[in-house]
C-alpha cells in the first residue's frame, strides 16, 4: 500500500476532503505496488520510445542520453513497457532477485 | 405578515424555493416526482425564476448535477421520492461526503415491491446513514418555513451540509393547505447569499472527491461525523432565528400534552397530526399520555430525547418503515438505542404503521393504547414491534 509522506489528523483536514495544494497524487509512492521491475539492456534500445508513449503512469522519462528509464517512485511494474517493446530490450525481474 | 392562503403544499414549497432565488434546479421531472419542480420548471419559463433549470435524463443525473453546481458555487435544490432516490443513491453519498450544501426535498413514498407509489418512510430509511442532515415535516406550514431554514443551515459556512427536508408523500405533497407566505423581504432577510466555504474556481483550483487511501480514510470519515454532529449548535440558532422572522418557533422534538404524562407516543412526519386527535380524545377521559413529535433525525438529538422522556414510563414509537428482520422499525431502534444509558429508562413498544399510505385514524391509536398499556410487562418483552394492521 502506498503511503503519505505527512499523517494528517482529521482535524488537520479541509471540510469535504477538499485539496487546496494541487498535485497531491505524486506524493502517493505507487511504486509500492511493485512486484516485477523493468531493466532495460541499453545495448539493444532503438530510443524509439514506445515505452515512454504506452506507460499507462507516465512513469518513464528521457535521459540526457537518449534512452528511456523508468522512475521506480512511481513505476507500478505492469510490464507494459516490456510487452511493447520493439526489440524486447526490456526484461520484467522481480523485486526479490 | 401575508395572510394565509389555501395552496398545495408542493406549490407552496417550489415558491419558497423560488423566493430563495435558487440557481440551479436539477431534477428528473417524470414519476415518481412532486409538483415542486413542475412548479419551479414554470417558473424558470415564465421568467419569474432567473435559475438554471436542468430537467435529467435520471435522479443519478439529477444528484451528479446538483454536486457539479453546489462545487461551482450555486445556491442548489433537487427533489425526488422513493425508486428515484434509490436511483440516484450512490450520489447522495458523494454529496455529504464532499460536504456540498446541496438542498432537496423528500416526498417520501414506499419503495417497490410490491410496486408502490403511496406514503411511508422506507426511502428515506434507506439513507439514513449517508451523512445528510434531515429534518421530517409535519404540515405544510413546516415544508415552507424549513425550506429558508435548509438553505440557511446548508450553507453556513461553519456546517456546509446538504440538507433533506422530508414530507409525506401525497399526504403532504399533494394537500392543499392554509399557508401562510412569507414576504420576501424576511427570506433576504434570513437567508444571507450564498458563500461556499470551497468552490470549483479556475482562480482558485481545489480538488473535490480525491481518493482517499486507507492511511487517510478513517481520518476523512472522523471528520464528516464530527461535522454533521457539531452541525446542531448552527440548526438550533436557525430555527431560532426562523422563529424570530416568522413567529413559529421549531424544536428538535416537539411535546404535545406531554404535561404529566406517563406515556408518550412518538412520531415523525405528518401522522403526526392524526396523533394528536387520538391525544386530546384520550386527555379528555383522563389518560396521561402525550405525543413527541420529531422534526431532527438527523443529526440525532440526543440531549432534546433525554430531557423530554423524564417522567415517562413507556414510549409507543410509531415507525413507517420495516428494518427486515432487525429489533423493530428504524426510529424505534435507535430511540432504544438512545435511551440505553439513561436512568429509569421508559419502556419503549414498537408499532410499524400505515405502510404504503394504508389510512390510519385516531381511533387505530387508542387501540394501540389501549393494547400497549393493558398489557403485561412480561407480554410486551416477548415482542420488540407489531406490524399494525397486518390481516392473518
Amino acid at each position: 500500500m502506498a503511503k503519505l509522506k505527512s499523517e494528517p489528523g482529521w482535524k488537520d483536514l479541509d471540510a469535504g476532503f477538499v485539496m487546496r495544494e494541487p498535485g497531491t497524487s505524486r506524493e502517493y509512492k505507487t511504486g509500492d505496488w511493485r512486484s516485477e521491475r523493468p531493466v532495460v539492456d541499453q545495448s539493444q534500445c532503438i530510443k524509439c520510445g514506445i515505452c515512454y508513449i504506452f506507460c499507462p503512469d507516465m512513469a518513464i522519462a528521457k535521459t540526457e542520453e537518449g534512452f528511456f528509464q523508468a522512475d521506480l517512485y512511481y513505476c507500478k511494474g505492469c510490464g507494459i513497457c516490456s510487452a511493447e517493446c520493439f526489440t524486447g530490450c526490456i526484461t520484467m525481474v522481480a523485486e526479490e532477485e | 405578515m401575508a395572510k394565509k392562503t389555501g395552496v398545495e403544499v408542493s406549490v407552496a414549497a417550489a415558491d419558497a424555493i423560488g423566493m430563495t432565488n435558487v440557481d440551479v434546479v436539477a431534477a428528473y421531472p417524470i414519476t415518481p416526482q412532486t409538483h415542486i419542480v413542475e412548479h419551479l420548471a414554470e417558473l424558470v419559463a415564465a421568467g419569474d425564476l432567473d435559475a438554471e433549470y436542468v430537467p435529467v435524463e435520471s435522479e443519478h443525473s439529477a444528484m451528479s448535477v446538483a454536486c457539479g453546481a453546489s462545487a461551482a458555487g450555486a445556491r442548489t435544490f433537487t427533489c425526488t421520492s422513493s425508486q428515484g432516490l434509490a436511483l440516484m443513491n450512490e450520489i447522495v453519498f458523494l454529496a455529504a461526503s464532499m460536504q456540498l450544501p446541496i438542498v432537496m426535498i423528500l416526498a417520501n413514498r414506499s419503495l417497490s415491491g410490491p410496486l408502490s407509489i403511496w406514503n411511508d418512510h422506507s426511502d428515506v430509511m434507506s439513507i439514513r446513514d449517508t451523512g445528510w442532515i434531515q429534518t421530517f415535516a409535519e404540515n405544510g406550514q413546516e415544508v415552507f418555513d424549513n425550506i429558508f431554514f435548509a438553505f440557511r443551515v446548508a450553507e453556513d459556512q461553519k456546517v456546509s451540509l446538504p440538507v433533506i427536508i422530508n414530507i409525506d408523500g401525497f399526504s403532504l405533497s399533494h394537500m392543499i393547505e392554509p399557508i401562510e407566505y412569507w414576504e420576501q423581504e424576511m427570506v433576504d432577510r434570513y437567508l444571507p447569499d450564498f458563500k461556499p466555504l470551497h468552490r470549483l474556481h479556475p482562480d482558485k483550483p481545489v480538488t473535490m472527491g480525491a481518493l482517499g487511501m486507507p492511511d487517510i480514510f478513517t481520518e476523512a470519515k472522523k471528520s464528516q461525523n464530527e461535522a454533521l454532529l457539531r452541525s446542531k449548535t448552527q440548526i438550533l440558532a436557525a430555527w431560532k432565528e426562523l422563529g424570530d422572522v416568522c413567529g413559529r418557533y421549531y424544536h428538535p422534538i416537539e411535546s404535545y400534552k406531554t404535561e404529566g404524562a406517563k406515556v408518550a407516543f412518538l412520531s415523525m412526519g405528518s401522522i403526526g397530526e392524526t396523533l394528536s386527535l387520538a391525544i386530546d380524545e384520550l386527555r379528555e377521559i383522563g389518560e396521561a399520555v402525550g405525543l413527541l413529535k420529531m422534526r431532527l433525525w438527523r443529526p440525532f438529538p440526543f440531549e432534546e430525547l433525554a430531557e423530554v422522556v423524564k417522567g415517562l414510563d413507556q414510549i409507543i414509537v410509531i415507525d413507517r418503515a420495516v428494518s427486515f428482520g432487525g429489533p423493530g422499525g428504524p426510529v424505534a431502534s435507535e430511540i432504544r438505542s438512545a435511551l440505553y444509558h439513561q436512568d429509569n429508562m421508559p419502556f419503549v413498544t414498537n408499532y410499524i404503521c400505515s405502510l404504503a399510505g394504508r389510512d390510519i385514524t385516531a381511533d387505530d391509536f387508542i387501540k394501540i393504547y389501549e393494547e400497549t398499556t393493558s398489557a403485561s410487562e412480561e407480554m410486551l418483552k416477548r415482542n420488540d414491534y407489531t406490524i399494525y394492521g397486518a390481516r392473518e
